[in-house]
């Protein structure tokens, strides 16, 4: 394989990996402090559709960006109110936040189908790192969303390893009752954490509708909220391992559709579902010691806990 | 599975507010469109909704049309169906393959009321099936990408190996070898019908092999919209999607369903139940290439045309001989043509595309 199409071939699946990594890291901040959220598909594409309207009506790139926030961020806020202060069950409440998101999305975005995005972040290279081989133009060369992306891998990492509200996060996702003994507000952290999950959400939608596919249709996000979820678990609640699982992922999904490009003779069938036979593969490695996941999994993922402060 | 459950949801949703009705009038002609997705598609669905826009104008308050969205291609079609004939509906449009089954099965419990499915090969009394030939359009677009390419070879993002996705690549690049015998075609499956993520991929992949024309056999715009992004050509498929990105789009390889839903319509209207199993193609103008982008050169333009004439007067037929296999064995003699249930059961790639046929 030459250096001339690897390149293409990183830089697919890196622009693959970058919306993917945004929203489950969103989801493992939730997940950390003890809320499972399956509405990421929801949110994504509340957001995706609040940012590709806002540009559309001339609202500009930043206002998109910011609408795409707010409405990732207010689908989680309905969210986070069943779950945490009426104690619904999580899998239902996020289940029903997906069906939401899909089916309003569809009906209000309508009208926005079936023409370009009026405004759309560009690539924006970095002045001499694009020129390295390889790298340039998969990593150098993202645009801004994408470049948050990245970053935001190592902010995540740092909150919650390196700060105190991190060690907080992960103090209320183990145990809450000790938390609410320490006099730590579970109810606050829980809130905070669902706003984050959503605001990132909100990004991942963003990027894929103005950022990536610059055009809004029905379903835009096509399951990657799902795959999201998935990323999280295979990363065993770490975040740069989630940064490694969306780049496998999208790294082998490239590299499928490669082998066929080239005229590689192995089966069509064999090769789509190379991502999945990948992810299997890695699930079984890592449980293979089983101490590894229990002592990364929040202890109270998905449980309601009753905060009487 | 996740998207079939949610797409039952959001159906019973649908179900209950969903139906989108006419006009009323006296006793009017209760019609039916069950949709696999919705309009908001951009493609497959949104052609079947421009036709039925199209029966809507022309017949005003004499027809009463409902039209649920969503369906799932299970037995939850024929409850549907079930439910739309017992409500009085006197004709049924089922608007997917896969209601295929469930079609029949419906039908037969309602003998009076006339089902037509779009695409499958199965018919009974009163259903019966219609189709638009693609390969014919896919042929002229492919005579385009023959004179458009600089690279000579030209990309398909393609969904599942079936007759009508693969004579479809087979007529795309017929086209284009006949105006340019150096072209190939590389060909990309995805196992899906709409996966903006899955088509936009490999998209990209094929311009990374260096395709510069793309076509895609799937129901999203992905596929342009990455060719916009790298600079290079591609084209819309089922509906016009010219407006998505205006200079990378060379043309729009369209389905034009409204003259037949007209067609039917009238006819029922008349009280004489359309009967015929359609299979028609550019000359019963049931598809079309539109929105021809004005970079391409006239004279390329005119023999598009001369083609298209050619197709519709019945002189040229796409699959006639001399016709080579991809491994250079003769499929079709010279002077020989393939009949329609040849056509239908096309399976195996002709000179000049590049790969193997998952089997």
């Amino acid at each position: 394989m030459s250096m001339y199409s690897l390149s293409p071939l990183l830089a697919s699946a890196i622009s693959a990996a970058l919306p993917l990594i945004i929203v489950a890291l969103g989801e493992l901040i939730c997940e950390r402090a003890g809320i499972l959220n399956l509405g990421l598909e929801g949110m994504m594409l509340m957001g995706a559709l609040a940012s590709f309207m806002t540009v559309t009506m001339g609202g500009g790139l930043f206002l998109g960006l910011v609408m795409g926030i707010s409405a990732g961020v207010l689908s989680s806020l309905i969210f986070g109110f069943v779950v945490i202060n009426l104690q619904a069950n999580q899998v239902a409440a996020g289940l029903s936040l997906t069906i939401l998101g899909a089916g309003l999305s569809a009906f209000l975005g309508r009208s926005y189908v079936g023409f370009p995005a009026a405004a759309s972040f560009a690539p924006l290279p970095i002045p001499f790192l694009k020129d390295i081989p390889l790298l340039g133009v998969s990593i150098f060369s993202l645009n801004l969303l994408g470049y948050f992306g990245l970053l935001s891998l190592a902010g995540v990492s740092w909150f919650l390893y390196r700060t105190r509200a991190g060690l907080t996060l992960r103090a209320v996702g183990e145990s809450p009752v000790v938390a609410r003994a320490l006099g730590l507000s579970v109810t606050r952290v829980r809130y905070l954490a669902v706003f984050f999950g959503g605001a990132m959400a909100g990004i991942a939608g963003t990027y894929y509708s103005i950022a990536q596919f610059k055009m809004w249709q029905e379903g835009l996000t096509s399951g990657n909220g799902w795959i999201a979820l998935a990323l999280v678990v295979f990363a065993t609640w770490r975040p740069m391992r989630v940064g490694f699982g969306a780049l496998l992922f999208g790294g082998v999904t490239a590299l499928g559709l490669y082998f066929q490009a080239i005229g590689l003779s192995i089966s069509t069938f064999a090769l789509s579902s190379l991502p999945y036979v990948a992810t299997v593969l890695v699930l079984v490695f890592i449980s293979r010691n089983l101490e590894t996941v229990r002592r990364h999994a929040p202890a109270w993922l998905g449980k309601p806990f009753y905060d009487d402060s | 599975m996740k998207v079939k459950s949610l797409k039952l949801m959001l159906l019973s949703v649908f179900l209950l507010f969903g139906f989108n009705i006419g006009a009323r009038a006296a006793e009017p002609l209760k019609m039916a469109w069950i949709y696999f997705g919705t309009p908001g598609d951009a493609g497959w669905t949104f052609a079947h909704d421009t036709g039925v826009k199209m029966v809507q104008k022309e017949f005003g308050s004499k027809i009463e049309t409902s039209i649920v969205e969503n369906v799932p291609e299970s037995a939850d079609s024929e409850r549907v169906m079930r439910e739309l004939a017992s409500k009085g509906n006197q004709i049924i449009f089922a608007t997917s393959f896969g209601y295929m089954e469930h079609t029949l099965k419906a039908a037969k419990s309602f003998p009076k009321v006339k089902f037509y499915h779009n695409t499958g090969f199965k018919s009974a009394p009163n259903v019966h099936i219609y189709n638009s030939r693609m390969y014919e359009p896919a042929y002229l677009a492919g005579i385009i990408a023959g004179h458009m390419s600089k690279s000579n070879v030209l990309g398909y993002v393609a969904s599942f190996p079936i007759p009508e996705v693969v004579r479809n690549i087979n007529a795309y690049t017929m086209g284009a070898r006949s105006v340019n015998p150096k072209i190939t075609t590389k060909v990309v499956w995805i196992s899906s019908w709409y996966d903006p993520s899955k088509e936009r991929q490999a998209a990209e992949t094929l311009i990374g092999q260096g395709a510069d024309c793309l076509m895609q056999n799937t129901d999203s715009s992905a596929t342009l919209q990455a060719a916009a992004d790298k600079g290079v050509y591609a084209f819309g498929w089922n509906s016009d999607m010219s407006t998505i990105a205006p200079k990378a789009h060379l043309a729009s390889v369209t389905q034009v369903w409204g003259p037949y839903y007209v067609k039917v319509t009238k006819a029922a209207l008349e009280g004489k139940a359309f009967t015929d199993n359609v299979w028609g193609g550019m000359k019963e103008g049931m598809n079309g290439l539109e929105s021809i982008n004005d970079k391409i050169p006239d004279s390329v333009k005119k023999e598009v045309e001369a083609k298209k004439a050619q197709i519709v007067s019945g002189k040229f037929k796409v699959f006639s001989g001399p016709l080579k296999a991809q491994d250079g064995s003769i499929k079709i003699a010279a002077g020989a043509t393939f009949t329609d249930k040849d056509i239908d059961s096309i399976k195996f790639y002709v000179e000049g595309v590049d790969g193997q046929l998952p089997k």
